[in-house]
């Protein structure tokens, strides 16, 4: 309990000044539509070196330099960005790197 | 001039993009028995009742929403998101068509083998179903063993009286073929 019985607590008669967060044309956290979403390809110890840089080279259409650059990412690295663009595009992307067997997710690139 | 010859045991090119390659009876019946195992471990995915009679209903069906409890098969239908209400319904929609696919790769594998050696002739879209069964193979075997990207793991000095040697020497054949089939298709 504390020693303000039979009072409403401290309450402000003044006008109230309302904050408004800078964003207040967005008051939800709504994704921005144009922020590109990106297949991500994570490291594992059973695909071969090989094969990964074929995948993005035959899916991708990459160059040998670029799909080997990526393969050397996602060996060395941990993961990789393979492939950026819409949702949509994106989940396309994920879905054809499973169909391949690689390990594969999608996140909006903040 | 004589014909080249296929080098037992790896692939080689053939015209139109396919491949061939040259394995011993005791080779294509191990790799059928591998195919048929994935076949069924993959299995027909989760149908709703009936869905047999209905073309129509299995045309509609919406996948299961949760990864699968085996390891082996919750590598080969990973999330596809972190957040898991967007992972379960990106699996809803999608986990069906990536079966159907694993599942027509196998059902490639076996049909080439069963069509006699020594000397299987694979076409450029065999030779890619084979890529990826082989792949899928690998990764189901590699969940199993728990392989790691060290190379001094124990798995690859197992006394011959381990259990888990036959396997072992399975997945490193595996690698082999796979890595030949890429080598070929890469030119």
């Amino acid at each position: 309990m504390d020693h303000m019985s039979g009072s409403m607590g401290y309450v402000s008669v003044a006008p109230v000044e309302i904050e408004r967060p800078e964003s207040s044309e967005a008051p939800f956290e709504v994704p921005e539509p144009d922020v590109p979403w990106v297949t991500l390809v994570h490291n594992d110890p059973v695909n071969l070196m090989s094969y990964v840089t074929y995948v993005f080279q035959t899916y991708f259409g990459y160059s040998k330099g670029k799909a080997t650059k990526l393969m050397k990412d996602v060996h060395y690295k941990g993961r990789a960005v393979v492939s950026s663009g819409t949702r949509e595009e994106m989940e396309r992307d994920v879905q054809a790197m499973h169909g391949y067997g690689l390990w594969a997710t999608m996140s909006q690139d903040r | 001039m004589g014909r080249r010859r296929s080098r037992a045991g790896y692939f080689e090119p053939v015209s139109g993009g396919g491949a061939a390659i040259a394995l011993d009876e005791v080779e294509i019946s191990i790799l059928r028995s591998l195919a048929v195992q994935l076949l069924e471990l993959i299995g027909p995915g989760d149908q709703p009742a009936g869905a047999d009679e209905d073309p129509l209903a299995q045309l509609f069906a919406e996948g299961p929403t949760k990864p699968p409890d085996d390891p082996a098969l919750a590598r080969l239908f990973p999330d596809a998101y972190e957040e898991p209400s967007d992972a379960s319904e990106f699996r809803r929609y999608t986990e069906n068509d990536l079966r159907s696919r694993k599942r027509e790769d196998a059902l490639a594998m076996v049909r080439v083998l069963d069509s006699g050696g020594p000397v299987l002739t694979l076409s450029a879209e065999e030779a890619r179903q084979w890529l990826g069964g082989l792949n899928d193979l690998r990764l189901t075997i590699g969940t199993r063993l728990e392989v790691t990207e060290d190379e001094s793991n124990e798995l690859y000095h197992l006394p011959d009286s381990d259990s888990r040697k036959p396997l072992v020497m399975a997945y490193l054949w595996l690698g082999g073929l796979q890595e030949s089939l890429v080598e070929t298709l890469l030119g």
